[in-house]
């Protein structure tokens, strides 16, 4: 009787080992179609003077995306110097000193509702805040629209990141004489560093691919960049702009801007792990590789 | 001359010679509405070693963290009564519990060295941070605290490797050093040894006989034997009251309550 009951128990485990790994592959499906379309159809768009020139009027066989390439680099760059941080020390206050407070609750049940809002909103909220108070559209709006996007998760993944440090460093720390400011920036953080680059770097991608605030905010242009206070290009923008439009061409384009995009994503990725993991598991693309795996 | 006389002598004995680096007086100490720790008064001599014992829950591990004021740390435990060092109140309102965490440094039970940092940077945590940054200075502090915690001879090649790849045994060594760094005058250690093998204790506990020529050390144990090995006093504690304090000889040997003499024995625990 004992065998027959293990002989099903093994067989129920078989089954449910198949199925979580079904599930795990029907979610991994669609990511992998998508990349494989990406690439699929954009490839075929790359050209030197494609990633580089500013694109011409459609017909006239020049289609570029330069100044979308550049725009995107530099909305990046510019939400992540505005917006992390804020992000990061307004973590660092939910995790080490609002706690449980009032205060605390209050900013962490704004900061999720923040995260659900829909991006459009927020452009909105930048074209009232800084565009029509500046009177024309800009780099600076967009930048700022973005780093709402951004703040949030950033803050959400500080805290959650360094609630993970055991509390017996602090401890530790403590017993040492040191001043919780101290503890929390030498020793909590410096643990901590990885589930915090890792919420930036998520909130990146978020951004990088956000078009309806930049519509509100930068509108786009067929220029590269000279000034954060005039109109510039995304690329977001540029493949909904491709996508509006009836030419063949034009659709090539974009599926080869989206691919870009998904590039300069990666890019961005593997750049920041390589500087800032470095001595994690080992060195270079080995050590990146196996960010997935938790410190003792 | 009575009995009572004769037994008390270990104690005046112990008055007369010794200078006190610590004295708790009613000392309790809560944790929401549990009373953990109940009307502890104990003092501890210069340069010795008192080990407290008692069965697990009986409040040790709580008293000790009130001598650092550790209970800072933690929400909802609360302590009444005076904690003296050197006739200074730890619990005077007007001070920062870090003046007196610089001068009582503490082994925790489980080896924590901080695992971003090298062996190096971990001895040198609480000074460096403290704002010393003399590179001379902070070399010397490295060689003198890792030979007290007869560590240097292990790890004196590999410095600047993690402190993570150090073995159970070398860790908590590593933790010991870090503590004598910030140059404390009373050493806690909350079970230092439980965690690790015997090779690595025997080491544990040598440490701490070198360290007791210049420190006041006050252990926690759950091992009897640990605490007849490397301390002159000890106090045993049960459900949060002090029962018995004195020479460690004489409460292992000559128990003056029967509670202690039943927990020495091995009958309940």
């Amino acid at each position: 009787m004992f065998k027959s009951n293990v002989q099903r128990r093994l067989w129920m485990d078989k089954v449910m080992v198949g199925t979580v790994a079904a599930c795990a592959m029907v979610a991994i499906v669609p990511l992998l179609w998508i990349l494989a379309t990406a690439v699929y159809s954009g490839l075929p768009a790359l050209s030197w003077e494609f990633l580089t020139q500013e694109p011409g009027a459609v017909g006239a066989g020049l289609i570029s995306i330069g100044p979308a390439i550049q725009g995107t680099i530099i909305l990046i760059g510019l939400s992540t110097l505005l917006g992390t941080p804020v992000g990061i020390m307004g973590g660092i206050y939910l995790a080490e000193f609002g706690q449980g407070g009032w205060l605390a609750k209050q900013i962490r049940f704004f900061m999720d509702v923040f995260i659900q809002v829909p991006s459009i909103v927020l452009g909105i909220f930048a074209f009232l805040a800084v565009v029509l108070i500046l009177g024309h559209f800009s780099v600076w709006a967009g930048g700022f629209a973005l780093s709402l996007i951004m703040f949030p998760i950033v803050a959400r993944a500080t805290e959650e990141a360094i609630r993970m440090v055991p509390w017996t460093y602090r401890e530790a720390g403590a017993a040492l004489g040191l001043t919780k400011m101290i503890i929390t920036l030498r020793i909590v953080l410096s643990q901590a560093k990885k589930g915090i680059i890792t919420g930036v770097l998520l909130s990146v991608s978020r951004v990088g691919g956000e078009t309806a605030p930049l519509i509100m905010t930068v509108v786009g242009s067929s220029v590269f960049f000279d000034d954060f206070d005039t109109p510039m290009d995304a690329l977001p923008l540029r493949i909904w702009r491709f996508s509006l439009q009836p030419y063949d061409e034009a659709r090539i384009a974009g599926w080869g801007a989206a691919f870009t995009l998904l590039l300069v994503i990666f890019a961005i990725h593997l750049g920041v792990r390589l500087f800032f993991m470095r001595e994690h598991g080992g060195k270079g693309l080995r050590g990146v590789l196996q960010l997935g795996r938790r410190v003792k | 001359m009575s009995v009572l006389t004769k037994q008390k002598k270990p104690d005046s004995e112990l008055d007369r010679e010794q200078r006190y680096k610590m004295v708790t007086e009613n000392v309790n100490i809560y944790y929401g509405d549990v009373h953990a720790v109940k009307d502890l008064s104990m003092r501890f001599p210069e340069r010795s070693v008192t080990a407290l014992i008692g069965p697990s829950g009986c409040g040790k591990t709580t008293y000790l963290r009130c001598l650092n004021r550790m209970h800072d740390m933690t929400q909802n435990a609360r302590v009444e009564g005076r904690v003296l060092l050197d006739d200074a109140d730890l619990y005077d309102g007007n001070v920062d519990p870090i003046y007196h965490r610089r001068k009582v440094g503490m082994v925790f039970q489980k080896p924590n060295p901080f695992p971003t940092m090298s062996i190096y940077d971990n001895v040198v945590a609480g000074v460096k941070l403290n704002g010393v940054r003399n590179r001379k200075i902070l070399d010397e502090i490295v060689e003198d605290c890792l030979n007290m915690a007869y560590l240097w001879d292990e790890v004196r090649d590999i410095l600047r490797k993690p402190a993570m790849e150090l073995s159970g045994g070398q860790q908590q060594r590593l933790c010991i050093a870090r503590a004598l760094a910030i140059q404390p005058e009373v050493l806690l250690m909350d079970e230092p040894a439980s965690a690790l093998d015997p090779i690595a204790t025997q080491k544990i506990e040598e440490t701490i006989n070198e360290l007791k020529q210049d420190y006041c050390i006050i252990i926690v144990t759950h091992n009897m034997q640990q605490a007849m090995r490397c301390s002159d006093y000890t106090g045993f504690m049960y459900l949060g009251s002090l029962i018995e304090h004195g020479r460690t000889k004489q409460v292992f040997e000559r128990p003056r309550d029967r509670l202690t003499a039943k927990y020495v024995e091995g009958q309940f625990g």
